[in-house]
């Protein structure tokens, strides 16, 4: 059997590649990909840890989390969207309308 | 009706409710046909007001994840204060920018219900999926006027760091379930309290995480990039809402993880929380003396309340945990009136919302001139009004918990923001330039909104006995 510190190995290096990439990535649904990667890395721990618990409410979290994420890209992409109306651009060195 | 396991969720229900009546009322409604859609919300948060009136002292729990204390109905008290003042002070504004009515309102209630679910959350998941509830809602209304590019920014800004800190907050909520095996806050902080000698690194990693996602809302230093932008771009009237309704929640939710399951880690958790207390009350004072955006300056001086309340989260002693909830209450009627204020006066086509706009305000609006000086000395923490009794029971607290070092930044930060909220008032009375472009007539509505928010900082301010003695009785419910 494949010990609990493997996968959250894997989930950790998961979460490190979303969070970097919502930093370094220049183009606004990457971004968005990114995070939904770091919600799905957390995905893996919540299982990995229900699975060593031995109960199933790891699993049965996960299924909020996911319908949490869909909600969250629903209403992220619909602000894409009225953004690009706007600028023409998918760039986030394009918006500078606020700035300190 | 009140012995079921159903009765914690009352007040949600209620405000569930009226935001699908918004939504139903919004779809049937034809075209250029008004409807009083606002006053469905005003049922909805009066009937949520009463229940958790009633549900007082009973200590009722859902399920075992909802619980209706007196801690959770205290927030809530303030949180339906906050939802009516807004929908007061909304039917002005909607009409003149051209806001869909229906989608406002059926907004602003979803993201209402989630908040007073954060408040009575007594379980991890429930905290996240009440979070989203509150953000995912206010993520939309700061994009509301789709029509102003800075406004679209300003919520594309707030989503993108809102979900970003949400991933944390989630990952926080992993480890603290892989240690715990259950995601219940009764639970872990029995199972916290048995192994708090042995020094877990999940441990800490699960409360450093956690502590950044409830940063991340409360917007505090250096997690506060979000706020100016989001706050600016923002209609003047959900910046309001979200300023004090969001705070509001969060922090209620911070308090109860952090000061019921996370407690006897107090020793790990309470220097960073020292640093990011100190730094959250500097920053955003001096930044906020550079500002010349009222809305802008407001996000700093809201940034640095959140400071204020942090002294008061770690001074949690008997002065403390009371006046965590009394300065809750003082800031959010407080800085309603002063978005009020900014939300009548602004046009559809312009915000009226720099600090050059106000110039000369005393001799157009002297009403609403005096209005705004209250709620900004209010925010400064001057006598007699509601933040200064905030202020000085923070740092009461502060000190005879032995944190001198903060009371002196905080001290000192107040009365540099002093400075800045004074511009302001200079400004409006002291400067000649007549205003132009302001609103001919403010309706009566919004005038007694703006009323009654004045009259509760002065009923803070000078009778607070009452709200102190309540907010003590309530809090010491959790711990």
């Amino acid at each position: 059997m494949i010990p609990l510190s493997h996968y959250l190995i894997v989930s950790a290096v998961l979460f490190s590649i979303g969070t970097t990439g919502v930093f370094l990535r220049r183009n606004l649904i990457t971004v968005l990909l990114s995070i939904e990667i770091m919600l799905n890395a957390v995905n893996l721990s919540f299982i990995a840890f229900g699975r060593t618990h031995g109960t199933v409410d790891g699993q049965i979290i996960v299924f909020f989390v996911m319908t949490v994420a869909a909600a969250e890209a629903a209403v992220g992409l619909a602000i894409v969207i009225s953004l690009f109306r706007h600028r023409e651009s998918l760039n986030p060195d394009a918006f500078t309308a606020l700035r300190w | 009706m009140f012995n079921s396991s159903f009765d914690a969720v009352i007040p949600i229900v209620c405000v569930v409710l009226a935001a699908l009546a918004a939504m139903a009322a919004e779809a049937f409604r034809g075209k250029g046909e008004r409807m009083p859609i606002g006053l469905l919300g005003l049922v909805g948060l009066v009937a949520a007001g009463v229940s958790s009136a009633l549900l007082w002292n009973r200590n009722a729990a859902s399920f075992g994840v909802l619980v209706a204390d007196n801690f959770g109905l205290f927030v809530t008290g303030i949180l339906v204060v906050v939802g009516i003042l807004t929908i007061l002070f909304s039917s002005e504004v909607l009409e003149r920018d051209g806001i869909p009515a229906g989608e406002y309102y059926a907004l602003m209630l979803f993201s209402l219900s989630g908040m007073i679910m954060m408040a009575m959350a007594n379980d991890l998941l429930v905290v996240f999926v009440a979070l989203e509830i509150m953000s995912i809602a206010v993520y939309v209304l700061t994009g509301i006027r789709r029509d102003k590019p800075e406004a679209t920014e300003a919520s594309f800004k707030y989503f993108l760091l809102g979900a970003f800190s949400s991933a944390f907050f989630l990952y926080g909520i992993a480890f603290t379930f892989g240690v715990a095996g259950t995601t219940r806050l009764d639970a872990i902080g029995e199972l916290m309290a048995a192994q708090a000698m042995v020094d877990n690194p999940l441990v800490l990693l699960a409360m450093g995480l956690l502590m950044v996602g409830f940063c991340f809302k409360i917007s505090v230093v250096p997690f506060h990039m979000w706020t100016p932008d989001a706050y600016q771009g923002a209609p003047a009237i959900v910046t309001g809402f979200m300023s004090t309704g969001v705070k509001a929640a969060a922090f209620a939710a911070f308090a109860r993880v952090f000061l019921s399951a996370f407690e006897p880690y107090i020793a790990d958790w309470a220097p960073a929380i020292w640093v990011l207390a100190a730094l959250t009350m500097i920053v955003g004072t001096v930044v906020g003396v550079a500002q010349v955006n009222l809305k802008r300056m407001l996000a700093y001086s809201s940034i640095a309340h959140g400071g204020y309340l942090l002294v008061g989260l770690l001074s949690a002693n008997e002065v403390g945990k009371a006046a965590i909830l009394f300065y809750l209450a003082a800031y959010a009627v407080t800085n309603l009136a002063a978005f009020g204020v900014i939300a009548v006066l602004g046009a559809r086509d312009q915000g009226n919302d720099e600090l050059r706009d106000y110039a000369g305000l005393w001799h157009s609006r002297p009403a609403l001139a005096t209005l705004m000086t209250v709620s900004l000395l209010s925010l400064g923490g001057l006598p007699p009004t509601a933040g200064f009794i905030g202020k000085w029971y923070i740092f009461a607290a502060a000190v005879s918990a032995g944190y001198y070092g903060l009371a002196i930044i905080g001290v000192l930060t107040s009365v540099i923001s002093v400075f800045f909220y004074l511009r302001v008032v200079v400004m409006m009375f002291m400067k000649d330039r007549e205003v132009a472009g302001m609103p001919a007539q403010v309706s009566g509505l919004g005038m007694a909104a703006l009323a009654v928010a004045i009259a509760a900082i002065f009923y803070l301010g000078i009778l607070p006995t009452q709200v102190l003695d309540l907010a003590a009785r309530s809090i010491s419910t959790i711990f």
